[in-house]
């Protein structure tokens, strides 16, 4: 049949199974806008900033594995998109993001509203395509599906001209076709296996890949069955369950004490889906030093980048282990594991769970739903959320951990509640609340049920920690001195607020808090008094080796 | 950057606008140079040839192979370096040629195989064809005539035999 461009761009999301659209209309999208009123299939959700819509589309794809599809128009909007794009970027998260522009007749007159849309996003998407005909549209958006949802996960851009939303093609229905994952070298596999079986001291370091490709229960199997614990980078937070005795948590910059010794200590390093980043591996050089180690990661230009690995398989992670579970021999490592068990005890006994910030956090786990989402934005609160806050499952987490970007927190907890259908913890700090906050207007409107635990130091605290390390405390614009009252603008917002004072008993406001939100299907500002002391540790300074890790500073 | 050497790359992409700024931000932004480049249509419309000749140590050269394989609109890629190559390079030089030393210009260019493509009264272009190496030597001999301008378009590069970049699998050093 024939269509216009617009409704064959609903149509090919209808086929790729997109149920919810995040975004904000504009002059060079009316009418793909009008297509979706018109259509009525798709759920859309009208967020405050192109911005929000970004960090939703993102959210909504972390806790569902589906790719989140956000729209924009030109310009402003496409602009407006790009932090977002970028977070997904960082972070291999599958999304779409469509974009309108000017009318050929106009392209590359600097016309009103016109930006060079794929120009500007080559950088920070895995692919991109400006549609200049209307009969390249349709292929265009399978593929873009296609790009963002299959190897390495990533943003995909597309630009479509206003002229091209207008135009009429033949349109015929396509059901996605999903290729299958490729066969898994058997020869690096069983190198892998040998090295294993050899190894009377492995650990198992879980990045974001672990999630992407689902491979969590092969993760602890295999985990199980070789007496490994597992350490988590910040993007693999809920691979294992926090509370399984194989579980290490958090390594890198500000990863346990359990880890870091265990690291040290290990004789085998098996890398599933992490990149070794400069927040992991720090100095990289000495990372692995005198330690054998197995990468497994589906990107080929991630073998070898920042770490040399011994022995790497370049496949899916969730393919690998199931190639690879089977042929390790299993065995208990009585000595490793004892030696492990007492990193664990000694990493207890040193963690700072008497900071405010770490109460409240253990306090909303123990009083959310089990199935409540949690997204951190960036900073000390980010660090504490991944620190005390337990998880059982994958998914369930939603951070900006490759780009950082701070206000990211509010528009992915909308996007991750609609994902769900859960509610979403949203914890987050006074300085990422100024740049975003404008999303609680969305979440109010949407009845979207969140807890924003605003932990609110009045501080840049995570610059104001290396400032105190690294700058002798000259605290350069970092202290907030605002006059804002942040309950009055969650309720302005149409949210509600309540307030956390130093002297408030944590329980009693967070049970109200949740009970508010459940109930009223609404978001919840919970204003939480904090010290602008407290820091974030442990803490391994940039670039030093895993024995330099600081368990106190003043 | 211990062991740095030049490389070659070849690389089939797609035919579109915007595949270029696509593989030199790439380059860019990743902090590589270019030395050299050369794209031109292929056989197939639909398919650029691209040369890209890159000063580096084997990890730059592996990261960018790698990070460029990943680009959509690259289909093939490889490092031409461990291959018996036929490498080629054109240029086209514009030398000060007053009529006393015209003859000696046109000897010289003789000796290189370089062709007069255009003479003025007090000017002429040569045209010559080679490896870099032979242009550069080129160059060396003729500049103290006065080079006005001159022109090269990078270096092209074929494997000799059966070899092609299409079966990238026989196109020399494949990573992973």
């Amino acid at each position: 049949m024939k269509l216009k461009g617009a409704d064959i761009l609903i149509n090919c999301l209808l086929e790729q199974g997109v149920d919810t659209i995040f975004g904000y209309p504009g002059g060079a999208v009316l009418d793909i806008y009008d297509a979706l009123y018109r259509n009525g299939k798709i759920n859309h959700v009208l967020t405050a900033h192109e911005q929000g819509a970004a960090h939703a589309a993102d959210g909504y794809a972390r806790v569902t594995g589906k790719t989140g599809v956000c729209f924009a128009t030109s310009g402003p909007g496409a602009t407006n998109l790009v932090t977002g794009i970028a977070t997904a970027y960082m972070d291999s998260i599958p999304v779409v993001a469509v974009t309108g522009n000017v009318g050929i007749n106009f392209l590359g007159r600097d016309s009103f509203q016109e930006v060079d849309t794929t120009g500007i996003t080559i950088p920070i998407t895995k692919h991109n395509f400006i549609i200049k005909d209307v009969k390249d549209l349709a292929p265009a958006i399978r593929r873009a599906f296609h790009i963002a949802n299959t190897g390495r996960k990533g943003p995909v851009l597309i630009d479509i001209l206003k002229n091209v939303q207008t135009d009429m093609c033949e349109y015929t229905p396509l059901t996605p076709v999903y290729p299958e994952p490729k066969p898994v070298s058997e020869a690096q596999v069983a190198k892998a296996v040998a090295a294993i079986n050899a190894s009377e001291r492995p650990i198992i370091m879980a990045g974001g890949g672990c999630i992407s490709s689902g491979a969590s229960k092969l993760v602890l199997e295999l985990a199980r069955k070789i007496n490994a614990p597992v350490s988590y980078t910040l993007m693999a937070k809920g691979v294992v369950p926090d509370d399984d005795p194989l579980c290490l948590g958090l390594i890198g910059m500000h990863g346990t004490v359990a880890s870091a010794h265990t690291l040290m200590d290990a004789d085998l390093i098996i890398t599933l889906g992490s990149r070794f980043s400069d927040r992991v591996a720090l100095d990289r050089d000495k990372f692995a030093s005198g330690k054998t180690v197995i990468q497994v990661d589906i990107d080929n230009a991630e073998l070898d980048k920042n770490v040399t690995s011994d022995i790497h398989v370049m496949a899916d992670i969730n393919e690998t282990l199931k190639t690879m579970v089977p042929l390790v021999e299993a065995s208990d490592r009585k000595a490793w594991m004892k030696k492990v068990e007492g990193y664990k005890k000694t990493s207890k006994t040193l963690m700072n769970y008497s900071i405010r910030a770490a109460k409240i956090l253990q306090a909303a786990n123990r009083i959310a739903p089990k199935d409540a989402n949690l997204i951190a934005d960036v900073g000390q609160h980010q660090m504490w959320a991944a620190q005390f806050y337990a998880l059982e499952e994958p998914r369930k987490f939603c951070t900006s951990g490759g780009l950082g970007t701070m206000g990211y927190s509010i528009g992915a907890s909308i996007g991750a509640a609609f994902g769900s259908g859960k509610m979403s913890v949203c914890v987050i700090g006074d300085g990422c609340l100024g740049m975003n906050m404008n999303e609680l207007m969305t979440a109010a409107t949407q009845g979207v049920p969140m807890v924003v635990l605003l932990i609110n130091n009045g501080v840049l605290g995570m610059v104001r920690q290396w400032q105190k390390i690294f700058y002798g405390n000259r605290f350069s614009q970092t202290t907030l001195i605002r006059k804002a009252d942040y309950c009055a603008i969650a309720e302005g917002m149409g949210a509600k607020g309540m307030k956390l004072g130093l002297g408030d008993d944590i329980d009693t406001v967070l049970k109200a808090a949740f009970a508010y939100a459940l109930g009223n299907c609404a978001p919840v500002l919970v204003d939480c008094e904090i010290s602008p002391d407290d820091n974030v540790l442990p803490m391994i300074k940039p670039g030093m080796t895993y024995d330099t890790q600081m368990t106190e500073m003043n | 950057m211990a062991d740095t050497k030049q490389y070659t790359i070849g690389a089939l992409v797609s035919n579109k606008s915007g595949v270029l700024t696509r593989i030199c931000g790439l380059f860019a932004r990743r902090g590589y140079n270019i030395d050299s480049l050369c794209v031109c249509a292929t056989e197939d419309p639909a398919i650029s040839r691209m040369t890209i000749i890159l000063n580096g140590d084997r990890y730059s050269l592996y990261q960018m192979i790698k990070q460029m394989d990943k680009l959509d609109d690259v289909y093939k890629i490889g490092c031409a370096n461990e291959l018996d190559c036929v490498y080629r390079d054109l240029m086209l030089v514009k030398v000060k040629a007053p009529s006393d030393v015209r003859s000696e210009i046109v000897q010289v260019a003789d000796i290189y195989k370089a062709k007069v493509v255009d003479l003025s009264l007090d000017t002429m272009i040569l045209e010559i064809t080679g490896d870099p190496e032979k242009l550069d030597a080129f160059m060396k001999v003729i500049a103290p005539y006065g080079i006005l301008e001159s022109q090269r378009t990078g270096v092209t590069v074929l494997a000799r035999g059966t070899h092609t970049l299409k079966d990238r699998d026989c196109y020399g050093d494949h990573v992973q």
